[in-house]
């Protein structure tokens, strides 16, 4: 699955960067995000939880930061497991830049499923992926441009979503054990990728979101 | 004199009853008192290698009962699965078969390979159990398209298959091809890939395997087209126990198609874990695990090329083919495209030289084995969609190009350049009844009409013939079979004149209790009704081959009629002493045994009961009435004929209407016209999916199957159709008694060829199966 698009921010760069920067903005944009932790400075474990039509699943995923660049762009290569359902695993190129009336977000996702997901939903993983990403930068938009002291309570789609729960549940202790693979040697150069941590959850929640969505329908 | 009900009488399948009233008992209506259940999991990875599997937390979950993986089998002493027909390259060496164990060992290789079997005492449990498992992949790139497996610098699937060749294997005269072509006035070329295809039975593949500890017996009830061979198999090559300690039952089943002929991984690891756990455990595939693990069909790429001389007179022709094998070579998978494939190759035609080669591979892919036709579709695809090539080439049109080079219905036994030998046949009689069917002299009108309608139209055809009656044991055993391919029977009379008869031979939607009953009727003059047919349950039936390749008739009609004869023959001794003439002068019609030149006579089921209460009987004979047979073939038949279809194509679209459809079919004697028009239809709505809709697809850089449920898995539906015109012609086969051919598989065989040469014939450029709206919308604007 490729996609690739650019979303306009109604934000300055500024203001971006520290919404990419704030845990709880991007827990609340990516449906049932509940967790992410910090496994090193490029290596991270999060824990999605989606619900789509009947089925509710948890997934775990492990993500690598690379070609970072900051402030311009990064690689984020990720691998994510929903146990029955398959995984998915994939990577986006992610730039930021100022524009006349806020920041212009462009983003170029190569993501691969396998397993159940793969075998039921391949023929609409596109479709999908774009309409998710649509959603994702909607509510991003708007959390950003209403500041971060007001952050809605409402998650997207993920219908029991934890949104008034704490940011940071530990729960994938067992994911964080996983050996991610090495980060890449523009990665080490980096010395503070501490502003996209968070954002690491853009493509693992839609690539999580699309393996539920396609469970739903089996 | 007829009998009612008896051989050529169209009576309604006994079985029909018990199916469409929810009344038969297939796996998922047998179940036990403290029945486990099993769940499979299988490998989301094309290609891995295992590092670990942790099972702390799974075996710790809610009903979990035991967890098995490939490591328990293996310390268990339990032999991986087998393939049962050894086939020889080139160069003399055998074929490669890596090992293939039921539960992965060290490594995966296709997506759904089965990694754990969990145990609980819910379905829902041993799922949630399963999603607790730990499985640490190590995961390597795979491949899935068999061109590529073949090229050099592929990802190499097995140690054992260096290069991921099973084998390059060869038949007929190169030498003698080579210099037909060398002086030909016309060569003809043609490539084409035979599209992947998924089985689909209606009943999904399952088992409920038992052990009783007492008696130290294992039941297996499965969804099988051959219980025996899974029982020699399973006790022979795997040691799950020896035969008199198994029994297997395959109850009624809802569809092979070829695709329950194998020995599984599935079926093994459950009547495996009865035993470990002592508990019942029951297995059932849902779709997914179908489309999964059920032995794909077809998956050719083939380069082909016909010579010709001046006159349109065939000189030469030569195939070169590439087979998938998929991961693991499955039971029967080497001969599919070797010994049932090469072996067709001279289709109806008198071809004075013959040469194919066919390299098999491995890919990372489910594996590929007999389905309906199994290799003779392959073989009618090639030389069908090549002549009909070379009558364009020739600018002749070609049923004119065909009826020149057809083998004439003077000239069996004919023997062909890859080792058949043709018994019988009218080809030309089934081609012109064909043509005046669809009225194909009437096309050009209709094609001109179609034309002023903004539509294409386009008519095809295909001449096929099969190999069936499946098969004479030492032939095919000079070719590399491990098994003989006869069949048995028993035909037993109750006292009471009723008759119970045993075949080997297994029904899974063909009809045998019906058209066996209707052999029974005939020659015994025994009402249908009063005629059990027993099947698929190996301590009932005598050892026996099962059902596939068009056989069930033709070998095991032809062993209840050899039972039958001893019944008479016994009958005619008991009739004499009963009626004081000597044997010699008792004749036999239906069950009536007369003294020739009186009117004395005694039915079949006075001597039967004669016989179980012997009071006044022959001093020499045994009492009862029993007996069986094995029939061994004493050739194949050979079933042929022509089917034309006829397409009308919306440009704006692409869509393909089939309009017509004319099919004239030589199957020999004909016992129930009915079930071998039902047969018809089945084959030919198959060959229809094949052509139109269908193909397993897999993701090439993945190697993950895309199209895994029917929403990306095209299955034929009424909609689809056409309404047939079916007719046959019937030539008997010379080599059984029955003189019947087989038709379970014509259809499928002719369908592909026939309706693809009609859409070649419309678009005027080739084009490859499936013919979807969007390929031939695509083919139609391109240039």
């Amino acid at each position: 699955m490729q996609m690739s698009g650019e979303e306009l921010i109604n934000a300055s760069r500024a203001e971006v960067w520290d919404a990419l920067n704030d845990p709880e903005i991007l827990r609340q944009s990516i449906p049932g995000c509940q967790s992410v932790d910090k496994v090193s400075d490029t290596e991270f474990a999060a824990t999605v939880k989606v619900k789509v039509g009947p089925v509710s699943a948890k997934f775990n995923g492990n993500v690598t930061l690379s070609n970072i660049d900051a402030p311009n762009g990064y690689t984020i290569t990720g691998e994510g497991k929903g146990g029955a359902a398959g995984f998915g695993k994939g990577g986006a190129d992610i730039s930021l830049k100022e524009v006349d009336n806020g920041t212009l977000l462009a983003y170029d996702v190569n993501a691969s499923v396998g397993g159940k997901m793969a075998q039921i939903g391949s023929r609409l993983i596109d479709g999908t992926a774009k309409k998710l990403a649509g959603e994702f930068f909607a509510k991003f938009n708007e959390l950003v441009s209403a500041g971060p002291e007001k952050p809605s309570a409402e998650p997207l789609m993920a219908e029991d979503a934890p949104a008034s729960e704490p940011s940071s549940v530990p729960e994938a202790s067992a994911t964080q054990e996983k050996v991610a693979p090495p980060p890449a040697p523009d990665a080490e150069k980096a010395a503070s990728p501490d502003w996209m941590r968070p954002a690491i959850l853009i493509p693992l929640g839609i690539v999580a979101a699309i393996i539920l969505f396609y469970l739903a329908g089996d | 004199m007829s009998v009612e009900n008896g051989i050529g009488a169209s009576v309604r399948r006994k079985e029909d009853q018990r199916f469409i009233t929810g009344n038969g008992h297939y796996l998922d209506d047998i179940n036990r008192v403290g029945q486990a259940y099993g769940y499979f999991l299988r490998s989301p990875h094309a290609f891995a290698k295992i590092s670990n599997i942790d099972l702390t937390a799974a075996k710790a979950a809610p009903g979990v009962v035991d967890i098995f993986t490939g490591a328990d089998m293996v310390a268990d002493g339990v032999g991986g699965l087998i393939c049962g027909w050894g086939i020889t390259s080139k160069d003399g060496s055998p074929h490669n078969a890596p090992p293939h164990n039921s539960l992965a060992v060290d490594a995966v290789r296709h997506v759904g390979d089965q990694v754990a079997f969990v145990i609980a005492d819910t379905l829902q449990q041993a799922k949630d159990a399963a999603e607790l498992i730990e499985v640490d992949y190590e995961v390597l790139t795979p491949v899935t398209n068999i061109s590529k497996a073949l090229a050099p610098g592929a990802p190499q699937i097995h140690e054992e298959a260096p290069g991921n060749l099973c084998y390059d294997w060869e038949l007929g005269d190169k030498a003698a091809v080579d210099a037909a072509f060398a002086n030909a006035a016309h060569v003809s070329k043609i490539d084409l890939v035979n599209n992947r295809l998924s089985p689909n039975p209606m009943e999904p593949r399952a088992a409920l395997g038992e052990y009783d500890a007492g008696s130290e017996e294992l039941t297996l009830h499965t969804t099988s087209q051959n219980p025996h061979v899974a029982r020699l198999i399973m006790s022979a090559f795997l040691g799950i126990a020896p035969e008199n300690k198994l029994r297997v039952i395959a109850p009624d089943v809802g569809g092979g198609f070829g695709s329950k002929i194998f020995v599984y991984a599935e079926e093994t690891t459950t009547i495996w874990a009865a035993r470990k756990i002592n508990r019942p455990v029951k297995w059932t595939s849902d779709r997914s695990e179908a489309f999964l693990t059920d032995a794909h069909g077809r998956d050719h790429v083939s380069h082909a090329e016909l010579a010709m001389d001046n006159d349109g007179k065939i000189l030469a022709f030569r195939v070169s083919t590439q087979a998938n094998m998929g991961a693991y070579l499955s039971t029967f998978a080497s001969a599919v495209p070797t010994y049932l494939y090469g072996t067709l190759l001279s289709g109806q035609y008198k071809i004075p030289s013959i040469y194919v080669e066919v390299q098999a591979g491995f890919t990372n892919t489910t594996a590929v084995d007999a389905y309906r036709g199994a290799g003779r579709p392959e073989a009618t695809y090639v030389v069908e969609r090549m002549m009909d090539t070379a009558a364009r080439d020739l600018s002749m049109d070609p049923t004119e190009f065909r009826l020149k080079n057809f083998i004439q219905p003077d000239a069996y036994p004919y023997e062909t350049p890859v080792i058949m030998t043709y018994d019988s046949g009218d080809y030309p009689l089934a081609m012109n009844l064909a043509k005046e069917m669809i009225d194909y002299d009437g096309f050009a009108a209709r094609k001109a009409q179609s034309e002023a309608n903004g539509k294409i139209r386009g008519i095809g055809t295909a001449a096929y013939i099969e190999a069936c009656g499946i098969a004479p044991s030492a032939a095919v055993g000079s070719l590399g079979a491990g098994v003989g391919l006869w069949e048995s029977a028993e035909v037993r009379f109750n006292p009471t004149g009723s008759v119970t008869v045993f075949t080997g031979s297994h029904s899974h939607g063909q009809g045998h209790e019906t058209t066996f009953a209707q052999i029974i009727a005939d020659k015994l003059g025994v009402p249908i009704e009063s005629v059990e047919v027993v099947h698929g349950d190996t301590s009932k039936v005598p050892f026996g081959m099962g059902t596939y390749g068009s056989r069930s008739l033709a070998v095991g009609g032809s062993a209840i009629v050899k039972a039958v004869d001893k019944i008479v023959e016994k009958s005619k001794k008991i009739a004499a002493h009963l009626m004081e003439a000597s044997v010699e002068d008792i004749e036999h019609e239906h069950g009536v045994f007369s003294v020739a030149g009186t009117d004395k006579q005694m039915t079949m089921g006075e001597i039967a009961f004669a016989a179980y209460v012997p009071h006044n009987y022959p001093a020499d004979l045994e009492p009862g009435m029993a007996e069986n047979a094995f029939y061994d073939p004493l050739n194949f038949t050979f079933p042929a004929g022509t089917h034309i279809a006829e397409v009308e194509i919306d440009p704006a679209t692409g869509i393909v209407d089939i309009v017509d459809w004319a099919a004239a079919d030589d199957f020999g004697n004909i016992i129930n016209p009915m079930i071998v028009e039902g047969q018809v239809h089945g084959g030919v709505a198959q060959g229809i999916g094949q052509a139109l809709l269908e193909g397993v697809v897999y993701d090439d850089d993945s190697g993950q199957l895309i199209t895994g449920s029917y929403m990306d898995y095209c299955m034929p539906r009424a909609d689809d159709l056409p309404s047939f015109r079916i007719t046959t012609t019937n030539t008997p086969c010379p080599s059984n008694p029955l003189g019947v051919k087989g038709c379970g598989e014509a259809g499928a065989i002719a369908a592909p060829a026939a309706l693809m040469n009609a859409i070649v014939n419309a678009l005027g450029k080739d084009i490859d199966m499936p013919a979807t709206p969007e390929k031939v919308w695509r083919a139609i604007n391109s240039n």
